[in-house]
């Protein structure tokens, strides 16, 4: 809402020296936010200048510019004409202009000062609109007759213009939160600055309106499809006003003030309505009484029944749609509370309009201007509530102004079919106040607040509590906390003191919560940077990543208005967004990276719609739960990409690539941070390399069997599709099943004293037996005594068959009693290499 | 070695002579001496310590010896032979340290120099900020609560007493889930969790909820649709709008320092009432007027951190608490908005682009 300083100040009596900024800070107060402060940047000496000479001098480039002698009478402080060079070419010898004089500055800091242009001193600047801030007309400069009209016969040279152009005003503006729709008028502004300063408020309200009389203008209202039990339409006002001359223009103080407060002039009886509208906050249509052929029926719309809006869009109606119609014709005249429509519009050559000052329900207006996306002036106020009892008076003034400056003649007669409902008072505890802010409000003080902002208080029988009747603006006042925060505001919330409330003290942070920062800390230890990236994915994307046509990771939750139609599904795994990442940093010189991201990935649901049932009220146990189960799963993910080298080279020596092996013990040392053994299994699985890629599986403390996620190298078709470096590795895991699997206490076993002994072995071994199936062989037939095992070399080549490889093992024995024997020892060993040999056919190398 | 020889006179060996022995004794500790260096020494042993040196040849012959001329040639020759031993160990050790020393001396490197071979990587400041501020909370007894991103419409909106057509509801740039009549909603907030910890876990209740939050804004430098919030709910008896105060307080403190205090000022959410902004003390100017207006601040010596107030009845009944029994106070406030305050970090993109030269720059600390 914007406020403009001179307007407020007929509502509410403001200190002389008062400021923009000053009004601000009061206003913040008491819960008004300041947006902005508009006012003019212009400092003076700006003055009325008269043109005394004008000559007209072409340039080498072509211009031609007029050296003017300008009159500014004792402004220049000598008398003398002054010398100007001006561009503009808009006036005449005799003309009266404003002039800024050296000194003066214009909006953007700029200085006025005497310098040489065009082989003249050129001492101050005649002024257009837009280089005083005054609007955007640049065609030339203000010529005063024309710009001021009548105001400008008195003039005289030299006379100060700050004022006389406007260049003094300021306008507030601040933002009105949504519960106190009233504060969208200069009424409601001025009544807050009242309450935050104490200031005298002249209620602009407060205007003799005559009573409702039977002759006049018909008026029905037939809502038979109330919203939630209330009537869309509960009072409506018609008056009527003949004779009118609409063609005449609207007075400077009226369009300065509308123009102040952001709306532009548009013709009188527009200007009247929402000039209305801006100090009382009651929205007012004017119909062009000639287009009527009567009654007024407000009801909602049938179907299929169509309006065109002033806005000139045809628009289909909804059942629920309130609507004033014309019922002679049964013609649609405007959407109830939201806009016009073209047919009854008034225009110049109107003479007798109708006036509408109506009370339309806050719902019903708010749906209808969703539903139309259709959000306007008066829809913006009815949604957040009108003053049912401002609604004769706002037509009084509209019909008074349309009579004083329109030169019309008011109807006597005044139509008022009024079908309010009494407020519902609000019995209040007085001591509520004190014990919800923790501020010992007396309760003297509260009944003052309550009275002070228009509430009647009447006391009930038991000495605490009253019976609270608030003013008919304030709608959103409705129980007792609505009332606090009132006392607590006019109170002012700088007097609510500070106390740490001690509760009895929690578990700390979760199981899961402590794992993933661990999880986080454990990779950035190892060179990953943590990013986060937007979750917003295309299937393009899974097309990119090579996902099966029927991979369970396509079928993504949708959303109904992304912001990128590319974009309009929600990842289900971490590394279809993440890539981008290590993209964006190879693109901009960092060849060497690797990053992780930790978040939720969504896997929707089948097409289970939550229920939505309202507010206020706990819903049922059943309804519960099927919201909950309509709520996508979102396990808690982890995901790895890194390119480049991940050993650097330098002055010691050679680096070395991040490879599929990094990222394995990588994902590996995740677990087993957490504690968790992992078995790595060979997986084909997009978007990875057939051959380079393990799944990893953790074993559960129930015994079973996990799958925690993939890791390995990207397949070089999808890296080269995302534009990723080639050999990118990556991984995913479900950072869930790892919590699942860690959440358990560890039992901690004696750890062996006695000297270790230590075997390798080298196994030969087709080249189609996985590593960890020859690992696993060994591990099983060492028995009890073998303390690890290391896979410490793989060989290929001349020494063995083509299609084998060499593996050679360290196995590591200790027992917990004794120093091992050699016999014993060797014994292990061999049990182990048969093992091997069982399962996997291996043979001892040089055995 | 040759038999007993009783008749053999020892004055006559001529290895046995005093002076002979004197002599070896000498040779033997001028050519210790002069070893410079440890394999010189080595063979110094050899000639004058090992078994054909003088003075081993010298003590062969002491057998030979009459045993009254045993004694006294076997002391001079022993003595003559441990002080050789003597000398050797000194000069081995002396020439050790030497040698020790050079070695030292020739290995040195030059570690002034050195890069990170497997440098460390970094954590991003937004989620390290989110678990610093759930610290603070900790800290004072709370503890931490979680709650999806894609959410029920009845838990973002109606059970915080948001009703349908309420122009608070349509404020809140929403990302809908298609179809549109799902019930879902990407969560504008961190506030539905207050709603599901009230239903899970009942009053009293002090839960902190730092996560992920979406509204339909585009990416720029203040703005962005995907951002974090961490929430505060307290319900139990006897909460007052001066324990919120005394929480924010704290919070501002743990998360800004001595001297940062939060101030309330008027305002309205649906689901709190009375509600209020609250503001915390610029930590650029802290209010100290100034010649020039702070960046930080635009000079008013306050900046917006978040919303708060006293949790409306209707969430409360929403959740089937008894709100003549229980009070409460909820906060929410941004996290990347409190690490571009904190860290001076001017530009919201730098936090969403994923530079890992951005996050260099912090430790993993924040």
């Amino acid at each position: 809402m914007r406020v403009p300083v001179e307007w407020l100040g007929e509502y509410v009596a403001l200190p002389e020296d008062v400021t923009g900024e000053r009004i601000a800070a009061d206003l913040v107060r008491v819960g008004l936010e300041e947006e902005a402060l508009h006012g003019s940047e212009v400092t003076g000496p700006l003055v009325v200048g008269r043109v005394l000479e004008l000559t007209k001098e072409p340039q080498r480039n072509g211009k031609t510019i007029s050296w003017c002698r300008v009159d500014v009478g004792a402004a220049n402080g000598t008398g003398e004409p002054q010398g100007i060079v001006c561009g503009a070419h808009n006036f005449v010898e005799g003309d009266l202009v404003a002039v800024i004089l050296p000194g003066g500055v214009l909006p953007g800091g700029f200085e006025i000062s005497a310098r040489k242009t065009y082989g003249h001193v050129s001492a101050g600047m005649i002024c257009s609109s837009r280089e005083l801030g005054l609007g955007d007309d640049h065609e030339g400069i203000i010529v005063l007759t024309e710009h001021l009209g009548e105001q400008a016969v008195h003039l005289e040279p030299g006379q100060d213009l700050i004022g006389v152009l406007g260049l003094d005003r300021e306008v507030v503006e601040v933002n009105v939160t949504p519960d106190r729709g009233y504060c969208f008028s200069l009424r409601g502004i001025a009544r807050e600055y009242s309450h935050s300063t104490g200031a005298a408020f002249t209620d602009p309200a407060d205007l003799p309106v005559p009573p409702a009389t039977t002759g006049g203008y018909a008026v029905r209202l037939a809502d038979e499809s109330p919203l939630s039990g209330v009537e869309g339409c509960d009072r409506y006002v018609a008056r009527v006003v003949q004779g009118l001359d609409l063609s005449r223009l609207t007075p400077r103080w009226m369009s300065t003030r509308l123009l102040e407060a952001g709306m532009r002039p548009i013709s009188l009886a527009v200007d009247v309505t929402n000039y209305v509208m801006l100090a009382l906050g009651q929205p007012l249509h004017a119909f062009d009484l000639a287009r009527l052929s009567g009654p007024v029926v407000v009801r909602r719309a049938r179907p299929a029944e169509t309006l065109r809006t002033l806005d000139d869009v045809t628009r289909t109606l909804d059942a629920e749609d309130l609507l004033v119609t014309d019922g002679g014709s049964d013609t649609v005249l405007a959407l109830a509370g939201v806009m016009g429509g073209e047919s009854s519009e008034v225009s110049a050559g109107t003479t007798d309009v109708l006036v509408e000052s109506a009370h339309f329900d806050a719902r019903t207006v708010a749906r209808t201007s969703r539903r139309h996306r259709l959000s306007t002036e008066a829809s913006k106020r009815f949604e957040r509530g009108v003053d049912p009892d401002v609604t004769a008076v706002a037509a009084q003034l509209a019909v008074d102004l349309l009579v004083e400056i329109g030169g019309g003649t008011a109807d006597p007669e005044v139509t008022d079919v009024d079908h309010r409902v009494a407020r519902a008072p609000v019995v209040f505890d007085l001591d509520l106040p004190a014990r919800y802010v923790g501020v010992d409000y007396t309760h003297e003080r509260v009944r003052e607040v309550l009275t002070e902002i228009g509430c009647s208080l009447t006391d009930q029988d038991a000495s605490d509590r009253v019976s609270v009747l608030p003013p008919s603006w304030r709608p959103d006042l409705t129980d007792g906390p609505t009332l606090v925060e009132e006392v607590a505001r006019i109170d002012g919330y700088d007097r609510i003191p500070s106390v740490v409330p001690s509760p009895t003290g929690g578990r700390g942070l979760t199981h899961a919560q402590r794992l993933r920062r661990v999880v986080a800390s454990v990779l950035a230890g190892q060179g990953l940077s943590e990013v986060l990236t937007y979750p917003f994915v295309g299937q393009d994307r899974f097309d990119e990543l090579g996902l099966p046509l029927d991979d369970e990771r396509r079928r993504a939750l949708a959303l109904a208005n992304p912001l990128s139609d590319e974009a309009p599904l929600m990842r289900t795994e971490l590394l279809q967004t993440l890539p981008e990442a290590l993209r964006r940093n190879v693109s901009r010189g960092t060849r060497d990276v690797a990053v992780f991201e930790i978040d939720t990935v969504t896997r929707p649901v089948d097409d289970r719609a939550a229920p939505v049932p309202g507010v206020g009220a706990r819903p049922d146990d059943a309804t519960l739960a099927t919201i909950r189960s309509a709520v996508p799963h979102q396990p808690w993910h982890l995901a790895l990409v890194a390119a480049g080298e991940s050993d650097r080279s330098g002055w010691w020596g050679a680096g070395r690539a991040a490879d599929a092996a990094d990222v394995v013990a990588w994902a590996r040392s995740v677990a087993e941070a957490a504690g968790v053994p992992v078995r790595a299994v060979p997986a084909e699985r997009a978007p990875w390399h057939p051959g380079r890629c393990v799944a990893l599986r953790v074993v559960t403390p129930d015994g079973e069997d996990g799958l925690l996620g993939h890791a390995g190298e990207l397949h070089p078709k999808v890296a080269q599709r995302l534009g990723l470096p080639e050999r990118t590795v990556a991984a995913e895991l479900d950072l869930d099943v790892l919590v699942t699997a860690s959440d358990r206490r560890v039992q901690a076993s004696p750890i062996s004293t006695h000297p270790a002994a230590t075997s390798d072995v080298a196994l030969t071994v087709p080249r189609s037996v996985h590593h960890s199936t020859v690992e696993s062989a060994l591990l099983e037939g060492a028995g009890e005594l073998l303390e690890s095992i290391l896979l410490f070399d793989v060989y290929r080549g001349d020494q063995i068959e083509e299609h084998e490889k060499s593996l050679a093992f360290r196995l590591t024995f200790r027992a917990h009693d004794r120093t091992l024997r050699t016999e014993e020892v060797n014994a292990a060993r061999d049990a182990a290499i048969a093992r091997a040999a069982a399962l996997t056919g291996a043979v001892q190398r040089g055995a | 070695m040759s038999g007993p020889n009783k008749n053999y006179d020892p004055v006559e060996v001529a290895a046995l002579d005093p002076a002979v022995i004197e002599q070896d004794l000498t040779a033997a500790l001028a050519a210790i001496a002069a070893a410079s260096s440890l394999e010189e020494l080595k063979s110094v042993r050899i000639a004058h310590a090992g078994e054909r040196s003088p003075l081993a040849l010298a003590n062969r012959e002491i057998g030979a010896l009459p045993p009254s001329a045993k004694a006294e040639a076997g002391k001079r020759v022993g003595q003559a032979r441990a002080a050789v031993t003597q000398a050797l160990k000194g000069r081995q050790a002396q020439l050790e340290v030497e040698r020790d020393e050079r070695i030292l001396v020739e290995e040195a490197l030059d570690l002034t120099a050195v890069p990170g071979r497997r440098p460390l990587g970094r954590r991003h400041p937004v989620p390290l900020t989110a678990e610093r501020m759930a610290d603070v909370m900790v800290g004072m007894g709370w503890e931490i609560a979680e709650g999806p991103g894609v959410e029920a419409e009845w838990f973002n909106f109606d059970a915080l007493n948001f009703d349908t057509d309420h122009p608070a509801r349509q404020m809140q740039d929403t990302f809908f889930v298609d179809p549109a009549d799902a019930g879902l909603v990407l969560r504008t907030h961190t506030s539905p969790v207050q709603a599901r910890s009230l239903l899970e876990r009942g009053a009293p209740l002090y839960v902190a909820v730092p996560g992920k939050t979406f509204r339909t804004d585009e990416l720029d430098a203040t703005h962005t649709p995907v951002f974090h919030q961490m929430e505060g709910l307290a319900v139990d008896e006897g909460l007052t709008m001066a324990h919120l105060k005394g929480t924010l307080d704290r919070l501002a403190y743990g998360l800004f320092g001595e001297g940062i205090t939060s101030r309330l000022r008027p305002a309205y959410f649906p689901f709190t009432e009375p509600s209020a902004e609250m503001d915390l003390v610029c930590f650029v100017c802290r209010g100290e007027p100034a010649a020039t207006p702070c960046r930080t601040c635009g000079g008013t010596g306050w900046i917006e951190w978040g919303g708060c107030g006293m949790v409306n009845h209707n969430v409360l009944r929403a959740t089937g608490i008894d709100p003549e029994r229980y009070q409460g106070f909820a906060f929410g406030m941004g996290v990347e908005r409190s690490v571009m305050f904190r860290n001076g970090v001017a530009d919201m993109r730098e936090l969403i682009e994923g530079d890992v030269r951005f996050n260099a720059q912090f430790g993993m600390e924040i």
